[in-house]
């Protein structure tokens, strides 16, 4: 990676350092131990089944359909969702845990034999997957980690993680295995910094996504659906 | 645009505002529905005034070393690709974006709501060079097509306008067929604005909480336009206001659960996205260039003084929908892009006394604000402050509140005093009673009985129902 420029710094922050009232911070500041913590407590000791019953309330909070599965039955209740919005065109992810999950049959054969077009993101082709994710009726992603709380999927895009999968599409659909759920926003933001502190850097777009778009923007009415998806589906897949 | 809206006195605004009965019926039910939203959030969590303890302490801590996270976050933006601007003025921040922009050849830009955008005006600037720049906020977009509208509110910018008006903008501007059902007109500004944002050359965002050890810009959302804006166009800006940072992650994530709970009571928005440099290598979309511009424009003259933690601000706007002020006069008569009880402590330090000074008398310094505020800003007190500050300037307050106080104090200042006056009301008033209202008042009532009616005063007095109801409950 080249490194970006960077313009004004030195005057810029010596003029902020003078308005503290004192020089410019030269050496390592160091974080203070807070006083407070009250994020730790959020849904503490829960088990992994109390934290699918959270989330699939909070799914309906957020206008968002919450099915939960065994590994078998998982082609199967993605097809019917697949099909429920109308079917059409898919767009996915390149992503190991469609074939892991038993899916590939259903992407390569069984949507295909309904009419159904499949587009896997496929790096090579640049611009045109977004073109194709434009058009698109239903995306699919996985979920990288799940947040019960907020009724929340994380995606760690990049690569064969393409953004505009979980955007662009009319629909949208996650999978999320079981042991992926956390109870909050805390568990995410601190593997990060762990990661970060470890030298391994973050993905360039972290996406948190609670359910479908939606705005509260005319008087005050939820309206459901403006630019991303207009109508979202979970489903969560026992994996153990 | 600029933070200063509109030309006319405050007085003048004050009075356009009263008299617009939907915007003060929208004001209202709003204000209701968001603040509801807020107290059931922090009802569930149980211990929310930790929570704010703790948000006031990341807030202070980060204020303090400001210098020293600005630095680490640059690095690291740098370090992931992205190119860096510290801008002192507004005018050097628009002359960088507008270089940017003229270098990509660029003549469409999409951009998602940002407040620090509005105040330095850089859609103006953009449009000078010829550039077509699109709001895609949903409110922020019915504002633009409505000849550039001022915002009213900061979180929900197009409050003030019902949905048929927001429909004839539609019909009359851009030749919109269907009802005035919100959804059809959403689903209207989907249409419109996703060919916008297929065009564009560039997305400009704002910034929530840029992250210090990563490098990261995070963007809260519900609609999905800030990550419309970050996937599509080839080129992507961010302009933040140079206190709107945080350490790592770990702080951003207790800020972000702040911030939407305490602007519309939702555990998180549809979207939080947070943007480190450019797309990386192997990604598909995403910028291929990534600019961060830090902006001052006065924040720094804050810094060091009593008012610092002004800066604290995580722009939600509780204070906003809990003050009794902003619910009657609404946010355009504030005369700046920042309204309600923020925008009184905010403005005249960011735009001068001489514009502002009265807003810090727009209060009934009844502290609801403080009460409301996600990072315990005092908010109450900083605007006691500017008071003391404008008087030891001016010599004497702006507003009639002197004399009204005077009169106050007088009548309540001895029991006699208040007796008298209490037992006088109802006859001294009874030439203006209509049905038990007064329509047409007289001195002090003129203000408010022209735009309503004052109830009028009871026959029978608190005091003297009081003693009564004792003498009947001994009795029994």
């Amino acid at each position: 990676m080249i490194k970006g420029t960077v313009t004004n710094k030195d005057s810029f922050l010596n003029h902020v350092a003078k308005s503290l009232g004192r020089p410019r911070t030269s050496t390592r500041i160091e974080k203070p131990v807070w006083k407070y913590s009250p994020q730790q407590e959020v849904f503490k000791g829960y088990s992994q089944d109390e934290l699918v019953k959270v989330l699939k309330l909070q799914g309906e909070r957020i206008h968002t359909d919450v099915i939960e599965t065994l590994v078998k039955d998982l082609p199967r209740a993605l097809e019917n969702v697949v099909m429920g919005y109308g079917g059409d065109s898919v767009v996915t992810w390149a992503d190991p845990r469609f074939e892991e999950f038993g899916l590939t049959m259903l992407l390569n054969e069984g949507l295909p034999s309904k009419q159904v077009d499949v587009h896997v993101w496929d790096t090579e082709l640049g611009d045109k997957n977004t073109e194709i994710a434009e058009r698109a009726n239903v995306g699919i992603t996985f979920s990288d980690t799940t947040l019960a709380e907020s009724g929340t999927v994380v995606l760690f895009n990049g690569k064969g993680k393409g953004r505009a999968v979980s955007l662009l599409p009319a629909t949208y659909i996650a999978i999320i295995p079981k042991s992926t759920i956390v109870p909050r926003m805390t568990q995410v933001a601190e593997k990060v910094h762990r990661d970060n502190q470890n030298g391994e850097q973050v993905a360039s777009c972290v996406n948190f996504i609670s359910g479908p778009s939606n705005s509260a923007d005319i008087e005050m009415n939820l309206i459901v659906g403006v630019h991303g998806p207009i109508k979202a589906t979970y489903i969560i897949v026992n994996d153990k | 645009m600029g933070m200063k809206i509109g030309t006319a006195a405050f007085k003048e605004r004050v009075d356009q505002g009263l008299s617009d009965s939907f915007m003060r019926g929208a004001v209202s039910a709003a204000q209701g529905r968001l603040r509801d939203g807020r107290l059931n959030a922090a009802e569930e969590l149980g211990n929310w005034e930790d929570w704010r303890s703790h948000g006031e302490e990341i807030r202070k801590h980060t204020l303090e070393h400001l210098d020293y996270y600005l630095e680490m976050l640059v690095d690291n933006v740098s370090k992931r690709g992205g190119h860096v601007f510290f801008a002192q003025t507004a005018e050097e921040a628009n002359e960088y974006i507008t270089n940017v922009v003229k270098k990509k050849g660029a003549k469409k830009i999409v951009k998602s709501k940002s407040m620090v955008t509005e105040e330095i005006s850089m859609n103006e600037a953009l449009e000078k060079i010829g550039c077509d720049v699109v709001e895609s906020d949903l409110g922020e977009w019915i504002l633009q097509v409505d000849d550039h509208d001022p915002p009213s509110h900061i979180v929900a910018p197009a409050l003030h306008k019902n949905k048929e008006q927001i429909r004839d903008v539609f019909r009359d501007k851009l030749g919109y067929k269907n009802s005035e059902k919100p959804e059809e007109l959403a689903l209207f500004a989907r249409e419109q604005l996703r060919e916008e944002f297929l065009a564009a050359e560039v997305g400009i965002t704002g910034c929530n909480f840029a992250i210090a050890d990563s490098g990261t810009v995070t963007l809260v959302t519900n609609e999905g336009n800030a990550r419309m804006a970050t996937t599509l166009p080839k080129t992507q800006i961010t302009v933040m206001g140079m206190e709107r940072i945080v350490p790592s992650w770990e702080e951003m994530e207790v800020l972000v659960s702040l911030l939407t709970r305490a602007a519309v009571g939702q555990k998180l928005t549809s979207y939080i996205t947070a943007l480190t440099g450019p797309k990386g290598e192997g990604d598909v979309d995403g910028p291929e260039e990534f600019h961060l511009v830090v902006v001052d424009n006065g924040r720094s003259k804050i810094l060091g003084t009593e008012f610092q933690e002004a800066l604290h601000c995580i722009r939600c706007a509780a204070c906003i929908n809990v003050c009794p002020v902003y619910r009657h006069v609404g946010g355009h008569s504030y005369g700046s892009i920042y309204p309600g009880p923020i925008g009184a402590v905010l403005s005249p330090l960011l735009g001068g006394y001489d514009d502002y000074k009265e807003l810090p008398y727009a209060s009934t310094l009844c502290a609801a604000c403080t009460e409301a505020c996600p990072v315990k800003i005092p908010l109450h007190e900083l605007l006691i402050k500017h008071r003391q500050k404008i008087v030891e300037k001016e010599g004497k307050a702006p507003v009639f509140e002197s004399l009204s106080m005077k009169a106050f104090r007088m009548g309540t200042a001895s029991p006699t005093m208040y007796n008298i006056g209490s037992k006088l009301a109802p006859k001294m008033m009874k030439p203006f009673v209509k049905e038990d209202k007064i329509a047409n008042g007289p001195g002090p009532l003129k203000n408010w009985t022209s735009i309503r009616d004052f109830p009028a005063p009871s026959n029978e007095r608190f005091r003297d129902w009081f003693k009564n109801r004792e003498k009947e409950e001994s009795k029994s």
